[in-house]
């Protein structure tokens, strides 16, 4: 408006009086929408992320009984795990479990993708098929099986039967019900880890593989030697991203919750099982708190020595 | 003859991997006694689904996720896409830092912050009530990183036809950026919805009133309840199940190609 009416005279005083001044406020106007753009998430994952980190660490320094009072007691509840069994039991069952879980689903996954890689008659629905189970929820996937691990009648022990395995309880027997427990998240999370997996299978170019075959490379070498090395990144962040999964994510509560309660014997109980039997069941809120901070520790730890070991996981070429 | 032999190995393990819920599928319709017979049963019944329908709260349980899972993916798309289009769009001190405050908290997953995130519900009044069901799961980093990815690459011709046209920020987010953010959202949506539906560790802790019930709750409350009618709790789980299916089938496209964003880039 105002270099509209502007005399033409003197145009240049105009210009250099109203440029930085248009600039500044323009610059401030974008700050201020971005900050306006930006404050119900930040408000959000502050209130319900950053602060509950945080709040872990402080509560476990209180004893917190049923009525919500805090009692200061300093490290009592760090001091309380030194000698609390179970806790060390369900710290041994998360380790086996990801340590069995892990590797088996991601071999089995890598076997998919390269399965499902290229193109055939009915490869739609035969994708699809491996993601089914992914779609339903977790209570759903330990329903489904229980039913079908019922003992003697269930179907998987009429289908073993003839190999003499009909009387095995899945579920009941301590010595099998991990193992269990692994082979149903297995068949859980195999779909998704393919579709992520046979992401980056995409992103290895043909004329590489075309050129090993006319090299005479066997498709075992061209695997080995061709596909493995470019799949660095794409697995590691599956193997990352499993591992995470399968110590704190809702694998390890909802379905061992769902399908066996932490039992038998407390064979399947899992540290986020123990930390929500602490905090719900016992209301030892304090207790759990401090459980919590000790996880996110051997996960930092665990995400921080895998990281090492594969040189970062090349996530960039730099 | 090796051509062959992957795919048909492919269809005949991805017939065992669905197996199972083609079992419970079949078991749902049959007579109650005839649940764990492996034969073929003599009839098909759709008593079973009939039951845990008119004699289970199972519609009130669908009504609760329903209104739960379509709440947090609306709500949570809509703060995501804002907060994307200025990480993404906009400049502002602090931006690289509040960038990766955010992906830091890509690592925290539920169970690892449940029992604080508890006390903060509680502090916040949140316990027992639709809005502590629902306000809660919105925030995740997840959507605002690939929103952020898809709208980096949205050329910045158009919106800047939108500045000439003296478009403030809300217009250039509101009907430039949204409507180009179509597909991503629809992705989004279907992963938010699964998600949601799917939930049930912070229903089972925030929620105690049994009006409250997501589907999640009340079919894993009817496994303690009805311990051997095992037709009825599948025919619970068929239920609970179906929007998954359904869901997933429309919109498989989409949540592959979200899937497949996943970290990857």
């Amino acid at each position: 408006m105002t270099t509209t009416t502007a005399p033409p005279s003197k145009p240049s005083v105009r210009r250099t009086a109203a440029t930085p001044k248009a600039g500044m406020t323009r610059k401030r106007r974008e700050a201020l929408a971005a900050y306006a753009f930006l404050a119900p998430d930040l408000l959000g994952l502050l209130a319900f992320v950053a602060v509950p980190m945080v709040l872990a660490l402080g509560v476990a320094f209180f004893k917190v009984d049923g009525f919500g009072n805090y009692q200061y007691v300093g490290l009592a509840n760090y001091k309380l795990m030194g000698s609390d069994d179970q806790l060390w039991a369900s710290l041994k069952i998360t380790a086996i479990y990801v340590v069995s879980f892990v590797p088996i689903a991601f071999v089995i996954s890598f076997g998919l993708a390269m399965l499902v890689r290229n193109h055939f008659r009915g490869i739609g629905w035969v994708r699809s098929a491996f993601f089914l189970p992914h779609v339903v929820s977790l209570v759903v996937v330990g329903l489904i099986w229980q039913f079908l691990l019922v003992d003697k009648r269930g179907a998987v022990s009429k289908l073993l039967a003839p190999f003499g395995l009909g009387d095995v309880s899945f579920l009941g027997t301590p010595s099998l019900a991990l193992g269990t427990y692994v082979v149903i998240s297995v068949w859980f999370v195999m779909g998704y880890q393919m579709l992520v997996l046979l992401a980056g299978l995409k992103d290895v170019p043909k004329e590489l593989e075309d050129a090993a075959q006319i090299d005479g490379a066997s498709a075992w070498q061209r695997f080995r030697f061709v596909i493995w090395p470019l799949m660095r990144p794409t697995s590691f962040f599956v193997v990352v991203n499993s591992t995470i999964g399968a110590v704190t994510g809702l694998q390890a509560f909802d379905l061992v919750f769902v399908l066996t309660k932490g039992g038998p014997a407390r064979a399947t109980s899992t540290v986020v099982l123990y930390i929500y039997e602490q905090a719900f069941t016992f209301n030892n809120i304090g207790y759990a708190a401090a459980l919590t901070t000790v996880v996110v520790g051997i996960l930092v730890l665990c995400t921080g020595l895998m990281f090492a070991f594969t040189k970062g996981g090349r996530f960039s070429e730099d | 003859m090796r051509t062959r032999f992957f795919p048909i190995l492919a269809h005949v393990l991805a017939l065992i991997a669905v197996a199972p819920l083609l079992w419970v599928l079949l078991s749902v319709i049959k007579p109650a006694e005839d649940v764990f017979s492996f034969g073929w049963p003599s009839t098909w019944t759709l008593d079973n689904l009939q039951y845990v329908l008119l004699k289970f709260p199972l519609p009130r349980f669908l009504l609760n996720s329903a209104i739960v899972s379509v709440a947090v993916t609306v709500i949570a798309l809509f703060f995501h896409s804002m907060a994307a289009y200025a990480l993404a769009r906009l400049r502002f001190p602090g931006r690289a830092i509040i960038f990766s405050g955010i992906m830091s908290t890509l690592l925290v997953s539920l169970p690892v912050i449940l029992v604080p995130l508890f006390l903060v519900a509680k502090q916040f009044g949140l316990l027992d009530s639709y809005a502590g069901l629902i306000v809660p799961s919105i925030f995740h980093a997840f959507g605002i990183f690939l929103l952020r990815q898809y709208y980096l690459n949205i050329p910045r011709e158009l919106e800047e036809a939108a500045d000439l046209d003296g478009c403030g920020y809300w217009r250039r987010y509101w009907s430039v950026i949204l409507p180009l953010s179509r597909p991503v959202l629809a992705s989004l949506s279907v992963l938010f919805f699964l998600a949601n539906w799917n939930a049930f560790l912070w229903p089972l802790t925030i929620t105690r009133n049994p009006d409250l019930r997501v589907v999640q709750l009340g079919i894993s409350g009817l496994q303690g309840q009805y311990a051997s009618a095992w037709n009825l709790i599948l025919a619970a789980a068929v239920i609970a199940a179906i929007p998954t299916v359904v869901v997933f089938v429309a919109g498989q496209k989409r949540l592959v190609d979200a899937m497949k964003t996943t970290g990857l880039k």
